[in-house]
């Protein structure tokens, strides 16, 4: 039997997948809440999630829209502030797993979330890092959502906001961080991964309902597509659990177009 | 009465003056102090220095209006309602401020620094980026009034130079920061409910100090449950008792984040004239935080109520 689902559903899965047991999880609002709430659900049971607000492994009996919502103030383990939430990002004995945003990506991960144009002459303006640079420095690594489009997958940023694998092969450890780096990107048209030499950007899995050309055709610099293979389906399981236990609503997965089924929702870029 | 005690007017007229350098608390759509900031547009202040971290509603009032110069932040955004603060976005695009990018824990460790009268603080976050190598502050402005003389450097590590490169942040002491609390004691004692976000950090650095509260209680009260306290009396210089103070932003236990007035607030506010008609109708002429309320409207308010044991309202229409 075919299963319709839409590319906000297969992404916030295909992160969830990436999630392991015991990870610490910082997490922004959208899709990496989902991401990381359907993982504690259905295999990583021992994983927590928190915000650099302060809201320390909250219930999240509601969604929150912000990471500064009072829905990440309810059940927590702890309710600190900045400064607490940024000391277990970067605290060396535990393996924390940051998902960020971004309007423009390099080969490289490197991020962008601040400007379009130049920062003398902006032709756009975005909110800026937040504390997204913080976790791309600090964290054990991270992963990325990225709507997949040719003027968000850039050769060059236009403004370098949070950092990556740098210039790619070592450069990241000799720029003195002393870990982390990306490591999977979540578009709404597959899963790519760096290459563990190089750490350039390459296809690593490509959905049921989209094809390696159509990412590389969708993607501003050349890109490896070599070792990609298809992204297994959602199950039954996973679909359940995150449209009946964890957005209900729909409040961040978005109208289910049934009759279309996934391309509906893949549109939606 | 203690004297600390007074009216937002009285608070802003006394502590606030036109280029002061400002810090704000609250985060987004949380605790935005805006019964101040509503006041402060009122004043027409004029030249502020804005120093925060990930800053909301609060901010879009006040570069919206026009009393800022210059701000130094890590994130300006009211989450969903506008990714980028409109009016934010609008002031940088036509130059309108000066704008100096940081990260949240740039800002938070320059507000400790501060605190703590270190001569810097250091930190890897940022290293390579443009954060780091990138200036927005003009060149002529550096090292006068408040403006640090470089915006931070980069330096090899001063104790284990093999460890490579760290990034030096100049400390923060803004002349003002202003915050917002569930509960004051009579004495002054602050209360912070939920998430502090940095809230403390930033009233600890600043030379002077204005809260506003939902409520205020005896002291005896307050001291209690020391252990949930978290600013003494002595650090603080006006007490504002404002309840609603945070609306359309959330105060948690008390009330939720207005979706309503913030959706409102999205549509009029890239126009400049449609933003001048919603100072005109909310700001301006509305002298009290009654005034306000009664414009807010009962309906609106028990809407908004926070569930006691969730501290949010459950169920509310978010979209």
């Amino acid at each position: 039997m075919k299963i319709d689902y839409t590319a906000n559903e297969m992404m916030a899965l295909c992160a969830g997948r990436l999630v392991n047991n015991g990870d610490i999880l910082f997490a922004g609002t959208g899709l990496s809440m989902l991401a990381a709430t359907v993982a504690k659900r259905i295999h990583a049971h021992e994983a927590v999630v928190f915000f650099e607000t302060g809201g320390i492994d909250p219930s999240l009996i509601e969604l929150p829209l912000a990471v500064g919502d009072p829905r990440v103030m309810v059940g927590t383990s702890v309710n600190s502030g900045l400064a607490d939430a940024l000391s277990l990002l970067a605290h060396p004995k535990l393996h924390t797993v940051a998902f960020l945003g971004a309007a423009q990506i390099d080969p490289y991960g490197n991020l962008n979330s601040t400007l379009l144009g130049s920062y003398e002459k902006p032709l756009q303006r975005f909110p800026g890092s937040g504390g997204a640079c913080d976790a791309a420095s600090m964290a054990s690594g991270t992963i990325i959502f990225m709507q997949h489009q040719r003027r968000r997958f850039v050769e060059k940023l236009d403004y370098f906001t949070s950092p990556g694998w740098l210039t790619g092969g070592d450069s990241r450890q000799e720029a003195g961080f002393q870990r982390g780096g990306p490591i999977a990107v979540v578009t709404n048209l597959g899963l790519l991964k760096f290459d563990n030499r190089t750490r350039r950007m390459v296809l690593s899995e490509f959905y049921p309902f989209t094809t390696p050309d159509e990412i590389a055709e969708n993607t501003g610099f050349d890109i490896e597509l070599a070792r990609a293979v298809q992204c297994s389906p959602p199950t039954k399981e996973e679909l359940t659990t995150l449209r009946e236990q964890i957005d209900p609503q729909r409040l961040i997965l978005g109208p289910l177009k049934t009759a279309a089924g996934a391309d509906s929702g893949r549109r939606k870029r | 009465m203690n004297k600390k005690f007074m009216t937002a007017a009285e608070a802003v007229e006394r502590f606030i003056a036109d280029g002061d350098q400002i810090a704000i608390g609250g985060f987004t759509v949380t605790r935005n102090p805006m019964a101040l900031i509503r006041e402060i547009l009122r004043q027409r202040k004029k030249e502020l220095y804005l120093v925060v971290h990930s800053q909301g509603q609060g901010m879009e009032l006040l570069i919206g209006a026009g009393c800022v110069r210059r701000v130094e932040l890590a994130y300006g955004g009211v989450a969903r309602f506008a990714p980028t603060g409109i009016r934010f976005r609008k002031a940088v695009m036509e130059k309108q401020i000066e704008v100096e990018d940081y990260t949240n824990l740039h800002m938070t460790l320059r507000f400790m620094a501060g605190a703590m009268s270190m001569p810097f603080v250091a930190t890897r976050s940022g290293l390579e980026s443009d954060v780091v190598r990138l200036s927005g502050f003009s060149k002529e402005s550096r090292g006068k009034g408040r403006v640090p003389r470089d915006k931070l450097k980069v330096i090899d590590h001063p104790l284990e130079p093999e460890q490579g490169k760290v990034v030096v942040l100049p400390p923060l002491n803004p002349d003002v920061t202003l915050i917002h609390a569930q509960v004051v004691g009579e004495d002054g004692t602050v209360r912070i409910q939920g998430l502090t976000f940095a809230d403390v950090e930033q009233a600890k650095a600043a030379r002077k100090v204005i809260v506003s509260c939902e409520k205020i209680v005896p002291t005896e009260e307050i001291r209690r449950d020391p252990d949930r306290n978290c600013l003494p009396h002595f650090l603080v210089d006006a007490v504002v008792h404002a309840p609603y103070g945070a609306h359309p932003t959330a105060c948690h236990m008390v009330y939720d984040y207005d979706p309503d007035h913030l959706n409102m607030f999205k549509r009029i506010a890239p126009d400049d004239d449609t933003f001048r008609q919603y100072l005109d109708e909310w700001v301006y002429p509305l002298e009290t935080q009654e005034a306000y309320l009664d414009k807010v409207g009962e309906k609106q308010i028990e809407k908004i109520k926070a569930d006691p044991d969730l501290g949010y309202a459950p169920g509310l229409d978010r979209r």
